[in-house]
C-alpha cells in the first residue's frame, strides 16, 4: 500500500511542523509536561478515534459514538454512586452493552440494507434519548477508585506524566494497529471498502464483518465513556456532543480515505494528536477564543480533503502512465 | 467433431434458462475438455452472459445438468463454484484495486502464524505466484495501481491458485492493447499446458482464431454449433453468428444519380486509444452510410466519438473535422448539436427516454435544452410540436401527456426520433434503430429513415441488421477489431459483401 502511504506522511509532517512552530514560539512547549497531558485530555477521543477508522476504511461511518460515550458515562454514575455497583461489575457490563448495541446496528446496516448513515444517526439520537430516561442530572462520581486514579500514572522524565487513561489510549492504538494489519478480519475490512461486491465474490464473510466492525466501534465508544468518565469523573447526558464529528475529522485528518479502503490507525492517533496540538496552542495563546480549534480543525478537514481527491486523480493518471 | 477416446472435464447439457418475456438460454449444451481454450462466441442477446451466470452460481436454471469430471454439480453461489473448481474472471477486474497484490492473491487464506497473517511468508508466496506467471512486479504494491492486463492475470492466478481446473474468461481483452493481448494469450496457453480448460468469450475473431481449439456458437439462446476451430472458416462462424447464408440476394436500393451530393461532414483521423483506431468518414447531403460489424467491433464507439461523447485525439493532423468545407471541432455532445447533430443511442432505456416524462415532453427535450434552461418554451407551442410529430412519426399513444415508458419499444423509438427531428438537424446518428422493435415496425422506422433521406437529411445508422443496412444504406462502412476496416458502396453493398469483408 505504498501509494496510500503519502496522506499518512503529510499527516505526520503537519504535525511534527506545528510542533515544531509551537516550541519556536514556546520556550516550553516541547515537553513531558505537555506531552503527558494532551495525551490525558485526548484519550478518549483517541480510543473512540480507533473504532471509527475500522468503519471509514470499511466504507461506512458511525454517527453514535457520541451518544453512547454519554450513555457510558450516565450509566456508570448511576451505577457505582446510586445503586454502589463494583466498577469491576459495571466496566465489563457496559462494555457489553455497547458492544451489543453496535452489533445491533452493523446488523441492521447489513441485513436491511439501511446506510450506516441513517442507521447510526438514529443509533446516536436512541442513545442519547435513553441518557435523558436515566437522570437528566450530572453526577459526580467519587468512588475510590476514580479518586486515585493519579496514583497509578508514570513518571516520564521531566516533569511529565503518563496517566492511566493515556495508557488506555496508547493500548487500544496498538491492538487496533494488529488487528487492522495483521488479522483476517483487518484484511476483510480493508477488502469490503475497497470493493463490496469484489471482496463478497471473493469470499469475505461480508456479514459477519460488518456486524463486527461497528461492534469494535460501539464497544470502543463504550471503553472511551469509561475513559472518559475517570477525565470527568462524572456521568452526564450532556456529555460528549458533537464528539463523533471530532472523531470522524480525526480520523480523515489522519490519512484515512472518507471514502474507504485505504487508511491506517497510527495516522489517525496522530490526527488525534494535532487537535490536541491545536487546543494546547490556544491554551499557550491565551488571548485566542477556544473556538478557534474547530476553525483550525476545520481548514486542515478542507485541506485533507482536497489532498484526498488530488491523490486519487494523480495516481488515476498513474495508473493510466503505468498501464501505456 | 468429437474426440470419442477423450471426455469432456465439463459437461453443460440441455441448459435452458427463461427471463420473463425472454428464452435466455434454449437446451444448449457445451462441452470442455481439459487442457482446451474453448471460445463462446454470439451477438447481443445470444446468451453468453446469461450461461457463465448459470454456470457460476450467479443465477439459477429452469433446466438442464452441469457434469464436472463425471459428477453432476449445481453451484448455489459463485464461493460454491470456485470450491469445486469453476474460477472466473470478469471482463471488469473483480479484485481490490485498494489493496496489495499479495493481499489480492491470499485474501481469506492468509498463511497464519501463532493466530496473525504471516506477511513475510505470504509476500514470499505471492512472489513465487507471480512468478511463475512471468510478472516482474513488486507483490506489495498495491494492486490499483498495475495495468489492466496484469490485473487481470492476477485474477487469473488467483482463481487458478483457489484450484480450479475450468477457468471461464469473460472479455477478458477487452480494454488490452495487443502487447498485452499477447502477454494474456501466453498465460492461456501455459495453463492450457497444465491442463486447465479455459472458456474464453471475446468479440475479437482475430483472438478466436490465435488461441482457441474449439469454439461454440450462441443464436438467440440456442447453440448453433461446436466446432473444431481449425475445422472452422472464418466466414462460416461469421455466417453462424449473425444467422445469414451467403447465398441471400440483396435488396439495395440502387440510388438514382442525385448521389453526388456535396459533403456534409468529414472526420479526418478520428480515433481515441485504447477505444477506437482512427478513422476517415465523411458524409455527403442526403446520404445515408450504414455502419456494420460483429458487437465490440466498434460501431457505436464510432457514434460516440462522431457525437462527441467520447473526444477523439487531436494534435499532428488527428482528430479533424470540417462541415461543409470548413474546419471546427467537436468536444461535447452540446457543440455537436450546436452543430446540427443528432444521436439516438442504442441503450433507448438508459440513454434515451426518460420514462416518467410525458411524450410531449420527450420531444420537445433536446429543443428546450439547446434553447437553454432560462428561456422556455410556451406551453403552447411545445403542445403544438408535439402534436405535430405525433402525427408526422405516427406515434401511436392514447394522447401527449401519457409517461413515455408505458409506450410498445417501436413508439418509444420514434419518439426519440421526434425529439431530434424538432431540433432540424442536418446529420442524424441512430444508433440500432430497430433493436427491440417488433416487425411492423421495423418496415415503419426503415420507411421512416428513406423519408428522412429524401428530405435531404444525412444518416448515420448503425445496425447488426444486415438486411436493413442493405436495403437503405448508399455506402456501408466496416468495422473489425475496433477499426474500420473497408468501405462498401454501389453495387458492392449486399448482405453477402458485407459478411466477407467482416471475416477477411
Amino acid at each position: 500500500m505504498r501509494g496510500s502511504l503519502v496522506p499518512l506522511l503529510i499527516t505526520v509532517g503537519v504535525f511534527l511542523a506545528g510542533t515544531l512552530a509551537c516550541s519556536l514560539e514556546f520556550p516550553h512547549f516541547a515537553s513531558t509536561l505537555v506531552l503527558g497531558d494532551t495525551l490525558t485530555d485526548n484519550a478518549f477521543l483517541g480510543v473512540v478515534a480507533v473504532g471509527m477508522t475500522f468503519v471509514i476504511i470499511s466504507g461506512g461511518i458511525d454517527l453514535s459514538v457520541g451518544s453512547v460515550i454519554a450513555f457510558t458515562c450516565v450509566f456508570l454514575a448511576l451505577a457505582i454512586q446510586r445503586h454502589h455497583v463494583s466498577p469491576w461489575l459495571a466496566f465489563p457490563a457496559i462494555l457489553a452493552i455497547t458492544a451489543g448495541y453496535g452489533a445491533g446496528m452493523g446488523a441492521l446496516i447489513h441485513y436491511f440494507r439501511i446506510p450506516p448513515f441513517i442507521t447510526t444517526l438514529a443509533g446516536m439520537f436512541l442513545a442519547r434519548g435513553l441518557c435523558f430516561v436515566l437522570t437528566t442530572d450530572s453526577i459526580p462520581i467519587s468512588h475510590p477508585l476514580y479518586q486515585h486514579l493519579y496514583l497509578y500514572a508514570i513518571d516520564l522524565p521531566g516533569r511529565g506524566k503518563l496517566s492511566v487513561i493515556a495508557m488506555i489510549m496508547l493500548a487500544v492504538v496498538a491492538v487496533g494497529m494488529v488487528i487492522a494489519h495483521r488479522t483476517r478480519f483487518g484484511a476483510n475490512v480493508y477488502a469490503m471498502g475497497g470493493n463490496r461486491v469484489s471482496a463478497e465474490m471473493m469470499g469475505v464473510p461480508v456479514a459477519r464483518t460488518t456486524i463486527m466492525i461497528y461492534m469494535l466501534s460501539s464497544g470502543l465508544a463504550g471503553l472511551a465513556g469509561i475513559v472518559f468518565s475517570f477525565y470527568t469523573s462524572a456521568g452526564s447526558s450532556l456529555a460528549a456532543t458533537g464528539v463523533e464529528l471530532d472523531t470522524i475529522a480525526a480520523v480523515v485528518i489522519g490519512g484515512t480515505l472518507l471514502s474507504g479502503g485505504q487508511g491506517y490507525v497510527i495516522g489517525t492517533f496522530v490526527g488525534v494528536l494535532i487537535q490536541g496540538l491545536i487546543q494546547t496552542y490556544i491554551t499557550f495563546d491565551g488571548t485566542l477564543s477556544s473556538w478557534w480549534t474547530k476553525i483550525a480543525v476545520g481548514i486542515l478537514l478542507f485541506g485533507f480533503i482536497a489532498l484526498q481527491r488530488g491523490l486519487a486523480i494523480l495516481s488515476a493518471r498513474g495508473t493510466r502512465a503505468v498501464a501505456a | 467433431m468429437q474426440v470419442p477416446e477423450r471426455k469432456p472435464l465439463l459437461s453443460i447439457e440441455g441448459l435452458t434458462k427463461t427471463y420473463p418475456g425472454v428464452r435466455a438460454l434454449d437446451a444448449v449444451d457445451l462441452h470442455l475438455y481439459a487442457g482446451e481454450v474453448h471460445a463462446l462466441l454470439g451477438e447481443n442477446g445470444a446468451g453468453k452472459s446469461t450461461l457463465i451466470k448459470v454456470l457460476t452460481g450467479l443465477t439459477g436454471r429452469d433446466s438442464g445438468r452441469f457434469v464436472l469430471d463425471g459428477q453432476e454439480i449445481s453451484p448455489a453461489n459463485v464461493i460454491q463454484a470456485t470450491a469445486l473448481g469453476i474460477g472466473t474472471v470478469y471482463q471488469e477486474v473483480n479484485l481490490l484495486g485498494n489493496m496489495s497484490v499479495a493481499d489480492n492473491l491470499f485474501l481469506g487464506r492468509q498463511p497464519m502464524r501463532l493466530g496473525f497473517v504471516d506477511k513475510r511468508r505470504m509476500r514470499q508466496q505471492a512472489a513465487q505466484i507471480v512468478a511463475k506467471y512471468g510478472l516482474k512486479i513488486d507483490v506489495a504494491a498495491p494492486l490499483g495501481q498495475l495495468s489492466v492486463a496484469v490485473q487481470q492475470i492476477i485474477a487469473i492466478a488467483r482463481a487458478v491458485d483457489l484450484s480450479a481446473r475450468v477457468l471461464i474468461l469473460d472479455e477478458p481483452t477487452a480494454s488490452l492493447d495487443t502487447q498485452e493481448v499477447a502477454l494474456l494469450f501466453d498465460v492461456m496457453r501455459q495453463l492450457r499446458e497444465r491442463g486447465m480448460a479455459i472458456v474464453f468469450v471475446t468479440h475479437f475473431l482475430d483472438q478466436v482464431y490465435a488461441i482457441s481449439d474449439r469454439i461454440t456458437v450462441l443464436r438467440n439462446g440456442r447453440r448453433v454449433a461446436e466446432r473444431l476451430t481449425r475445422e472452422l472458416p472464418r466466414i462460416d462462424l461469421v455466417q453462424m453468428m449473425l444467422g445469414h447464408e451467403l447465398s441471400e440476394t440483396a435488396l439495395h436500393r440502387h440510388k438514382p444519380e442525385n448521389e453526388a451530393g456535396e459533403t456534409l461532414v468529414r472526420f479526418e483521423k478520428y480515433g481515441k486509444r485504447r477505444y477506437m483506431a482512427p478513422f476517415d468518414l465523411s458524409v455527403r447531403r442526403g446520404e445515408i452510410v450504414g455502419v456494420a460489424g460483429l458487437l465490440g467491433s466498434g460501431r457505436t464507439e464510432t457514434a460516440k466519438l462522431v457525437f462527441g461523447i467520447e473526444r477523439a485525439e487531436t494534435g499532428s493532423g488527428r482528430g479533424l473535422v470540417s462541415i461543409d468545407g470548413k474546419p471546427t471541432h467537436i468536444r461535447s455532445p452540446r457543440e455537436a448539436i450546436r452543430r446540427g447533430f443528432g444521436y439516438c443511442p442504442e441503450e433507448r432505456k438508459t440513454e434515451g427516454i426518460v420514462g416518467s416524462l410525458s411524450v410531449r415532453e420527450n420531444i420537445i427535450l433536446a429543443l428546450q435544452a439547446r434553447r437553454g434552461w432560462l428561456r422556455r418554451m410556451p406551453r403552447r407551442q411545445t403542445d403544438e410540436i408535439a402534436a405535430r410529430y405525433i402525427r408526422m412519426l405516427d406515434i401511436r399513444t392514447p394522447d401527449a401527456e401519457r409517461a413515455i415508458q408505458f409506450l410498445s419499444g417501436g413508439n418509444q423509438q420514434k419518439a426519440l426520433l421526434a425529439r431530434w427531428l424538432v431540433t432540424e438537424p442536418r446529420f442524424l446518428i441512430l444508433d440500432e434503430p430497430t433493436r427491440g422493435i417488433d416487425v411492423g415496425a421495423h418496415a415503419e422506422i426503415i420507411r421512416l429513415i428513406e423519408r428522412l433521406c429524401a428530405d435531404g437529411l444525412s444518416l448515420l445508422v448503425i445496425s447488426s441488421e444486415l438486411d436493413e443496412i442493405t436495403a437503405y444504406a448508399d455506402r456501408v462502412v466496416i468495422l473489425r477489431d475496433r477499426a474500420h476496416v473497408a468501405e462498401l458502396s454501389g453495387s458492392d453493398v449486399t448482405t453477402s459483401k458485407i459478411m466477407t469483408t467482416i471475416a477477411a
